[in-house]
This record gives structure tokens, sequence and C-alpha cells, in this order.
């Protein structure tokens, strides 16, 4: 296999990839409506989106619930890599480590539609929780959880286990190696995770649009019902903004793990290399 | 003694600490998971009344007795419409399937044979679009495809076509969202498989005189049967159950189960229906899932 036919491949695969994107960001600052016709470049739809009400109101909910999501994600995400990093056997294992990935794999409709049933039998028994934040958020924490599990579990194998080891031969209580030393090497693996289940709330529409009440709409929510209807010059300009700060965000934490991975890198290479010249 | 005394002290913390941590997420998953799963299992057998599913457990002289309504299912049965929708579905997450993998699996290959200093780079990129909004991303191929969109345009500009062809709306806009929303889920864990190949095999391969190609097929493929699978299942199973995908480009005449669960929901509110719906799906798309786990499980010893 040639190296010409190997890059034409790749240019090709790339270019599929970002095509879309690009030209959704170059028609954003296009002043026709239309598509096909380029009149000049203008930020007439950007002005627009200030007093666009609806957009804005749906974005601070959509702000608000994919930070509480993410934090919940992480929290319960953490907690199942380390019931199934761990302990490698105890009964029922197997249909957790099923359950934690079952939300990964399924459709999103049938997680939507068994979870709204779910909280509509619970709302008929205990008189709530009734369709809105909530729901909405319980619903984004659940797809996030099974994210942040397998962010923190690639993590968590390949850190080095003597280093719990050492901190509990000099004495540390579980929870203090938890503390001292498994924390601290985690928190890249819990920055990503957060992230990445920001994310993944920010632009869901399926759960939400199970979950939701009325006067809850998402920012994706309120996307997904004009884009239905056609195409949206209001949609490109939004889309730039979203798509410009997650790419710098993504750069941004590219960045940060490469200069983390290093630097754990040089302070383990010291460490044994002191330890080894005090043997 | 002392030394004793701390040795029950450290394992009744461990006990407890475990404990924690496993009871925390299995309440959990059994709440959000297995208990929503059991309801809709409930309410495929229920009957539907006009606002709520009529109750299944009822005492008749201090005697329960179940009402096992199998309405829905026959329903599912009777109406081909069903039928040929899970068909429909089925064969789009099929070919979704098999074209990921045909582009996936030489981009995969050409990425870990890249030097290795870009290899960083290039497996962010696929990742980038990945985390920007996937809705977006669907919504700028209708740009791309629409009778007024840039691939018309272009087209016509060129001299290619006269008028406008319709892209949009129709199977092939289908199946170019899908592909695109579901390739970097097959290119990375063939990217991770392929990367943790042992090149002296294809050293040795080529030693013993297999051409560059034999190998490829000989070796590479069958050693990277694990990432194949991995990333065929990790694209067939939502892909079987979109719904994004095909309201924003599919046409009406674009089958997918996907939207006939959303709109027994959302326009009929037939809610033993769409449960019904989407117990069928569970049952087709358990077996992929189960070989998925299969595989994932093997890959992390």
């Amino acid at each position: 296999m040639n190296n010409a036919f190997a890059k034409s491949w790749m240019i090709a695969v790339y270019a599929f990839l970002y095509l879309p994107i690009i030209t959704l960001v170059v028609y954003s600052f296009n002043a026709s409506p239309l598509v096909t016709v380029w009149s000049h470049a203008s930020v007439k739809w950007y002005v627009a989106l200030m007093a666009d009400d609806d957009l804005i109101s749906a974005v601070k909910l959509s702000l608000e619930i994919a930070f509480l999501s993410a934090l919940m994600s992480v929290f319960f995400g953490t907690f199942t890599a380390f019931a199934l990093n761990r302990y490698r056997r105890f009964s029922g294992r197997t249909l957790l480590s099923s359950m934690a990935s079952a939300p990964l794999v399924m459709p999103d409709v049938i997680v939507g539609l068994s979870l709204l049933l779910m909280l509509v039998s619970v709302q008929h028994w205990l008189g709530f929780p009734d369709r809105g934040l909530f729901t909405i958020l319980l619903g984004h924490a659940l797809l996030g959880a099974a994210y942040a599990n397998v962010v923190i579990t690639s993590r968590l194998r390949e850190m080095d286990g003597r280093l719990d080891e050492a901190a509990m031969d000099l004495g540390c209580k579980p929870f203090q190696v938890f503390r001292l030393v498994t924390l601290p090497l985690l928190v890249p693996a819990l920055v990503s995770a957060f992230l990445l289940t920001f994310t993944l709330s920010f632009d869901d529409v399926v759960l939400s649009s199970f979950l939701s009440g009325p006067g809850y709409s998402t920012l994706p929510m309120v996307i997904f019902s004009r884009a239905r209807l056609g195409l949206n010059p209001s949609i490109n300009a939004a889309a730039t903004v979203i798509i410009s700060v997650v790419t710098i965000g993504v750069i941004a934490l590219s960045l940060y793990q490469a200069r983390a991975a290093r630097q754990r890198k040089r302070e383990m290479a010291l460490v044994y290399s002191e330890s080894n010249q005090n043997t | 003694m002392s030394g004793l005394a701390q040795m029950v002290d450290e394992v009744r913390a461990r006990l407890g600490g475990r404990r924690w941590l496993i009871g925390v997420p299995y309440l959990w998953y059994v709440l959000l998971v297995l208990i929503p799963l059991l309801i809709i299992i409930k309410i495929s057998f229920s009957e539907m009344l006009i606002t709520e599913v009529a109750s299944m457990l009822t005492w008749r002289q201090g005697w329960p007795s179940l009402h096992l309504n199998f309405d829905s299912y026959v329903f599912l049965a009777t109406d081909t419409l069903y039928f040929d929708t899970y068909l429909s579905s089925i064969k789009y997450a099929l070919a979704t399937t098999l074209i990921c993998l045909l582009i996936g699996y030489p981009f995969a290959y050409f990425m870990v044979r890249s030097p290795a200093h870009v290899q960083h780079t290039l497996v962010m990129l696929v990742m980038l679009p990945f985390w920007t909004s996937f809705l977006l991303r669907i919504y700028a191929w209708k740009i791309m495809l629409a009778d007024d969109g840039v691939i018309n345009a272009l087209l016509i500009h060129l001299g290619i076509i006269d008028g406008a062809i319709q892209i949009m709306n129709t199977p092939t806009s289908l199946m170019i969202g899908m592909v695109y929303s579901y390739l970097p889920f097959m290119i990375l864990p063939l990217y991770a498989n392929l990367s943790k190949l042992d090149m002296r095999y294809l050293e040795a391969a080529a030693d013993l005189g297999a051409s560059p190609w034999k190998t490829f097929w000989l070796v590479t493929v069958p050693l990277s049967k694990a990432g194949i699978i991995a990333g065929a299942m990790l694209v067939f199973i939502p892909a079987v159950g979109e719904y994004v995908i095909p309201e924003l480009l599919g046409g009406s005449d674009t089958l997918m189960i996907g939207r006939v669960l959303w709109d027994e929901f959302f326009s009929n509110n037939d809610w033993s229906m769409a449960s019904a719906v989407a117990v069928v799906m569970i049952l087709l798309i358990l077996l992929p899932m189960a070989i998925l786990n299969k595989y994932q499980t093997e890959a992390a010893r």
C-alpha cells in the first residue's frame, strides 16, 4: 500500500468529517438567508441572536443542566469505576457492568421512554417529581455517568498500583490512600470526564424531549424544532458560537492533559531514581 | 494484641468502604436502568386508558388477579408497517456499519502507520467532531444536501447537472448522515486495537515470503477481530434506534423504528404501544449487546 493512497484516503475522510462544519460556519456570515446566494459578509444573524429571547433562555437552562448533570455524572461514574475495578469478584458484578454500559449503547429513545415512564410511576405514588429541570437532570446524569465510568476506568487501569501499596505500607488508611494518592493522580481523568459529560448534556435532544415538561426547553430542543422546519440562519450563527467554544475548550484540554502527563512522567522518574539511590 | 485489633479495624474499614463503593452505583443503576426497563415491559402488557395506563393487578374477593393485555403485541405482529419498519431499520443500521467499516478500517490502519509524533493530533481530529454538537453536525448536512444547498449549487456551477437533483429526504441523505455521525465510533476502537498490534507478526509474515497484501488479509485483519467487532457493535446498536438523523435528513418514506416509537408516544399518546415497540427493539439489540460485552471484558483482560 503506497503512501500517496494512504494520504489521500486520510485527507478524504477528514474532509468528510469537517466540510459540513466549515460550510455551516461560513454561511453563518452570509447576509442572505438563502444558502445558494452569497450576497456579502455580515454579522447580522449574530446581532439577531442577542434579541432571540427563546434561544437565550434555552442557553441558560442548558448551561445549568449541563453543569449540574456533569457533576452528578462524575460522582456516580467515579463510584462505578472504583467498584468495577477495585473489586474483581462480587455477586452481581456482571449485572452492574452491564447496567453501567447499557446507557452508552442503547438507543436514546429507549433510555428516554423507560426513564420517563419510571418517573411517571414514581410521581403517581409520591406526587413528585414534576417533569422539568430535575427529570432532565437525572436523564443526563445517567447517560453521563456511563461515559464518565469509561473515561475514569481507562485511567484507573493505567495507574501504577504500586503507589497505593507503598502508601498502605507507609501506614495510610484506605481513605487516606484515596485522598492523598489516588485522587490527585485521577484529577486529569475527572476533568475530562466532567467536560465530556458537560458537552453530552449540552448536546442532548432526545432524552430532554422525553423528560422535559412545559416551560423547560433546552437549547438543543429549540434548535431541533427550528431545524425540523428547514434551514434557518439563526441556527447557523448559534452553531458557530457553540462550535468555536467547544473547539477552543477541547484544544485547551488536550494541551493541559499532555502537560499533566509529561509532568507526571517526570515526577515518577524522579521518585524512582531517588529511591534507587537510597537503596 | 494491638496488632490484631488494628487488623480487625482495617478489615472493618475495608468492608465498610466496599459496601459503599458497590452499593452506591448499584442503587443508581437499579433505579435508573433496571427498574425503568421492567416498567416498560409491564406497560407494554397493559391496557392503555385515555390518559393513563390501566392497572394490571386488581383485587377480586381478596384474591389478586393479574391482567395481561397482549393488544399492543398483537397489533405489532398484524400491522405490516411495524415489521417493515423493523426490517428497514436493521437494513439501514447494517449498511451504516458496513460503510463505516469500509471507510474506517483503512483509515485506522493508516493512522497507526503514521509517524508517532502526529498520531496524537490525528486522533484528536477524529474526536473533535465527536465533542462538537451532534445535532448541529446533522443540521450542517441539511445545508450541504438541500435542493438549493451547497452540493447542488456546486454541481450546477460545474455544469455536471442542469437542474437541482433531490438528495435531501431520501435514503441517500439518511445514509450520509448516519455514516458521518457514527464513523468516529468505528475508527476509535479500531485504532486502539491496531495500535496494540505486535509488528513482529507482520515482519515474520514478510520474512516467510507473504506479500504485503497477503499479510494484511491473513495476519492484520484476523488479529484486529476484537476491534472490528467492538466498532461494528458500537455503530450498529445505536443506529437501529436512531431518531434524530432520520427525522432531520430522512424522507417520510425512510422508515426507522426510533421514529415510530417517538410518534406512538408523542403523537398518539399510546404508551403501551410505544413500550411494546421499545421491548421488541431491545430484543433485537440484545444479541449484539451481549457480543459487545463479551469482547469488552476480553479486551479488558
